[in-house]
């Protein structure tokens, strides 16, 4: 990181960022006003002690260096963001896997039902091709799940100490809802021709049932970290813990509820669009079609609940962790008639907003319903208590904007439907559902960054500050790179096998056996 | 309710080390086996294993939930100091989950079935190593909290002969109850003889790495002898380990493998047996004499009642399914479509 400073004003406020970050080192550039290095000086952070608590100290700083007219420090990439973004990773590798494996089971299961009841081979085929792309999808989740399990004690045992007994019990309760569905699955993927098959189709069901289960439960999790409950805090010790209280904490419903749509989106859009795909290049057409329709009919529904459960979000938000969401709406002053802000770039140094267009008072009435009404802005909090409102606001555009855009071609295929049966001769919108492939997938990936990143400094918010929880086992920079190394060539293995999959439907799905 | 979860934590390990052992076992076969019958083994495994193979793993899911749930500061510290190991088997376990199920699932064959395969094989290798490695380190008195450089804080806290004996005996017993396993699932005499053979060497390789462990036990100054054979419980465990042992080695060519199977198991029920119950409660020892205790060291009462009541009612789903899947498969050959 390069950093120009002005003052020694300035100079010192990036000091304070850095021990905040806890850098381990940093170095100072000192340049004349010709822009010609003068010396370089590196500075290192002794670390007092580990465990809760973690002073920073500096060796040696020269006192001349306020003199100077420019001042650079780059940073290396140190321990706590290493740990972070290797968290993050993890977590947006995951959770791309695990929406398809909440999702995909009741797709099939929809094309097994019309299979057992109509007996068209078409139906058994599109189940058939279905289930093997599920297949490979489990066990990617399953194995980047158990990591994640893993990850939390090996990237934040401060946080997992203390929050453990806590929120431990959505974990042992999904622990559960996991094993059932592995079992599920064993039946449904081995037992075709075996068993009654309602009981087999059942096990399809359950499947389903019980991955979506899960999510909700690791949500209720995650909506903890967000909105604390069902314990008492006093100088650093947790008393009166109440699991079931934590568990079902202010924010678990409405992550939940915008997280199970979220799912059925992203996923129905990605299935979707790669049968559009072929529909449109003229391969085994029926097959394609009627794929199509069952995974377009999931993610068009889910596409126009999602805005409806979106405001209930930012509602919630508003009400349990303002600072998120006033970095959410780039809010930098407090005030009523706040307007809503669509696109922008914040600069958090100055408050300012470039680029963006307003629509006024719309924000406070969003909130409240009454355009009068006051919003929090940042200035309501120390700067040591602000998340990052660059990333947070342009995450949260990205979402709501695909959000609208999934909408829009949720309505429109709505209105072909309804106008014309035969819509499949319409290329032009099989051709827009292609293009909308991706989108879900961003929508999810900028939604948590939003939650995430908002609740930033805080891992448990209000409580423990996330830099407080990290490991103190220094070098996580280069299990980060090993962890993107082998995310990187996990996806493209699979986007690979995924390719193959489709390529083969012609020789081993749409036949008939 | 904290002795519920605690029965529950030693019976996920135990299932953990049987079914997820002969899982990773038939791994080690196909790395131990000459070229030509690596194939044959790959295709029984997947025919026998694929429908509980997802569940096989789930144990060790239960086992960091309970951990991290009941016993916080034992999850910590384990995921502190033992990080590098943990890393190392996680990524066993992230190439072996996804190698075994992209061999199966890869659409069109081609070289890319040598690398799942090798990748399959070798990381079917490192992770039960690993786990072994983490299980003895937890017990070996070498990991010093208060180490000041990185080396002794997390390396030498893992790494010594005496973890990496455990890590070679782990290894051996999970290629032993796959041979085991696989001798029932067999088609023809010509492949039950050839797993009866391997059965019998795994076995072998389990008794020298086994003689092992108690050389670097001793060079590492790990009481081991003392936990073993200074209790009743010890000696009788071992004893009954050793008869189920002697009893396998007759029965192996006739015997119905069911009965062969219970003694597997039996035999490595004692062995557990056997090394955690001198030091129960203790679960993690320090260095300097110092510990961590199942009994001492839970978590929170309130937490650890609603775990054992999670875990209770998830148990009253789980089994019955469990068992019914694992009964319906042994009846029926898995199809697939
Ligand atoms: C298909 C994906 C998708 C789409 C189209 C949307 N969202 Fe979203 N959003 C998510 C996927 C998502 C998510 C990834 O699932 C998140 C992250 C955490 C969560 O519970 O859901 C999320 C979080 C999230 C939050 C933060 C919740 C929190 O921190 O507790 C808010 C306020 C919104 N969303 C609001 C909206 C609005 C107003 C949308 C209007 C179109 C919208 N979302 C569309
Ligand atoms: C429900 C499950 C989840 C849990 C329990 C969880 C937990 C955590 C924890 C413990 C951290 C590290 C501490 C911190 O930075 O505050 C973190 C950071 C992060 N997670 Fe999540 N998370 C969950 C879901 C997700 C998902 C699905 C994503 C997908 C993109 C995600 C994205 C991130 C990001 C971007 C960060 C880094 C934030 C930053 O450093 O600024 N999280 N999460
Ligand atoms: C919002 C975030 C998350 C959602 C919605 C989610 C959901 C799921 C689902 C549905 C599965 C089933 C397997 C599959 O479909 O492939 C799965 C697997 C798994 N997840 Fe997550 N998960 C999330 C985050 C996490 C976090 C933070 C953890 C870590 C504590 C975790 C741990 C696991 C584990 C251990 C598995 C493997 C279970 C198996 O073998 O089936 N997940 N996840």
């Amino acid at each position: 990181m390069r950093t120009g400073c002005e003052t020694s004003y300035e100079f010192s406020a990036y000091l304070n960022r850095f021990f905040e970050s806890r850098a381990s080192s940093f170095s100072i550039d000192f340049i004349d006003c010709n822009q010609n290095l003068i010396k370089t000086v590196q500075f290192h952070i002794c670390k007092l002690s580990f465990g809760n608590s973690i002073y920073p100290s500096i060796h040696s700083l020269p006192s001349t260096f306020a003199t100077l007219k420019n001042i650079y420090l780059h940073l290396e990439m140190n321990d706590f963001i290493a740990a972070r973004s290797q968290m993050a990773l993890s977590l947006a590798f995951h959770i791309i896997f695990s929406c398809i494996g909440m999702v995909m089971p009741f797709f099939m299961a929809v094309s097994h039902f019309y299979y057992l009841k109509t007996g068209k081979p078409v139906f058994r085929n599109i189940t058939r091709a279905w289930s093997k792309g599920v297949a490979i999808f489990f066990a990617t989740g399953a194995v980047s799940g158990t990591v994640l399990s893993f990850e939390l004690g090996l990237l934040w045992p401060v946080f997992m100490k203390n929050a453990g007994p806590i929120f431990g019990l959505p974990f042992s309760l999904e622990g559960t809802a996991f094993f059932i569905e592995a079992i599920a699955l064993g039946f449904y993927l081995y037992g075709w021709g075996k068993f009654n098959k309602w009981f087999h189709w059942f096990t399809g069901v359950v499947v389903g049932i019980s991955g979506l289960i899960s999510g909700i439960l690791v949500v209720a999790a995650n909506a903890w970290m967000n909105s604390p409950a069902g314990f008492d805090f006093a100088g650093g010790k947790y008393f009166n813990i109440d699991p079931v209280k934590a568990m079902f904490n202010d924010a678990w419903f409405s992550q939940a509820l915008h997280m199970c749509l979220a799912a059925f989106a992203a996923t129905g859009f990605a299935v979707a669009g790669v049968h559009a795909l072929m529909v449109v290049k003229r391969k085994n057409i029926e097959f394609h079609t009627k794929a199509f329709r069952i995974a377009a009919l999931f993610a068009c529904v889910a596409a126009i609940l999602q805005p409806l459960s979106g405001d209930h979000s930012a509602k919630d938000v508003a009400n349990r962790q303002p600072a998120k969401l006033a970095a959410m709406e780039a809010v930098f002053e407090t005030g009523t008639h706040v307007p809503l802000l669509i696109g922008g770039i914040p600069d958090e140094k100055t408050g300012q907003v470039k680029y963006g267009f307003e629509l006024p008072g719309m924000l406070s009435f969003m909130i409240s319903g009454n355009s009068n009404s006051e919003v929090k802005g940042l200035d309501q909090f120390p700067v040591t208590d602000r998340p990052p409102v660059l990333i947070t606001h342009l995450a949260f555009q990205i979402m709501v904007g695909l959000g609208m855009l999934m909408v829009l071609v949720s309505i429109l295929y709505f209105f072909v439907l309804w106008k014309n049966r035969n819509f499949e001769k319409n290329l032009w919108l099989l051709k827009l559902f292609a293009f909308a492939t991706p989108l879900g997938f961003m929508a999810v990936e900028a939604g948590w960054t939003v939650t995430e990143v908002g609740r930033q400094p805080w891992i448990l918010h209000g409580i423990l500050r996330t830099k407080d929880a990290v490991t103190p086992m220094p070098g996580i920079q280069y299990t980060f790179y090993l962890f993107t190394l082998i995310y990187i060539s996990l996806a493209m293995v699979v986007i690979l096998l995924l390719y193959r999959q489709i390529k083969m439907v012609p020789v081993k799905y749409d036949v008939n056996i | 309710m904290v002795y519920v979860v605690i029965a529950y934590l030693w019976t996920a390990i135990l299932l953990y080390l049987l079914l997820g052992g002969a899982d990773f076992g038939a791994g080690i076969i196909e790395l131990f086996t000459s070229d030509n019958n690596k194939n044959k083994t790959s295709v029984t495994m997947s025919r026998t294993l694929g429908p509980i193979w997802e569940a096989n793993h789930m144990w060790l899911i239960i086992v960091i939930v309970i951990l991290f749930t009941g016993f916080p500061e034992i999850y910590a510290s384990i995921s502190t100091y033992l990080h590098i190991p943990l890393l190392i088997m996680l990524i066993g376990i992230i190439a072996r989950g996804t190698a075994f199920a992209f061999r199966h699932y890869d659409a069109v064959e081609d070289f890319m079935q040598a690398i799942y395969n090798k990748i399959f094989r070798y990381s079917s290798f490192i992770t039960p190593f690993f786990l072994g490695i983490i299980a003895a380190s937890a017990v070996s008195g070498t990991i010093n909290p208060d180490a000041k450089g990185f080396a002794d804080a997390y390396i030498f806290s893992w790494l010594h002969f005496f973890s990496l004996s455990v890590g070679l005996f782990t290894v051996c017993i999970c290629g032993y109850l796959a041979a085991i396993f696989l001798i029932g699932e067999t088609e023809t005499p010509e492949e039950r003889r050839r797993y009866i053979v391997k059965a019998r060497s795994m076995n072998v390789a389990a008794v020298i790495s086994g003689a092992l462990v108690f050389l670097a036990a001793a060079n590492d100054h790990v009481p081991l002898a003392k936990w073993m054979f200074g209790n009743p419980v010890g000696i009788a465990s071992i004893a009954v380990a050793i008869g189920s042992l002697i009893l396998q080695w007759i029965l192996i060519r006739h015997g119905q493998k069911i009965i062969i199977r219970l003694l597997a198991g039996l035999q490595i029920t004692m062995l557990l047996v056997a090394t955690t119950f001198f030091h129960y409660p203790k679960i993690i020892l320090f260095s300097e004499d110092r510990y961590l205790s199942l009994i001492e060291q839970h978590g929170d009462e309130k937490a650890i009642e609603s775990l054992a009541l999670a875990l209770m009612i998830g148990s009253v789903f789980i089994l019955p399914a469990l068992f019914y899947l694992i009964y319906s498969f042994q009846k029926k050959q898995p199809s697939e479509i």
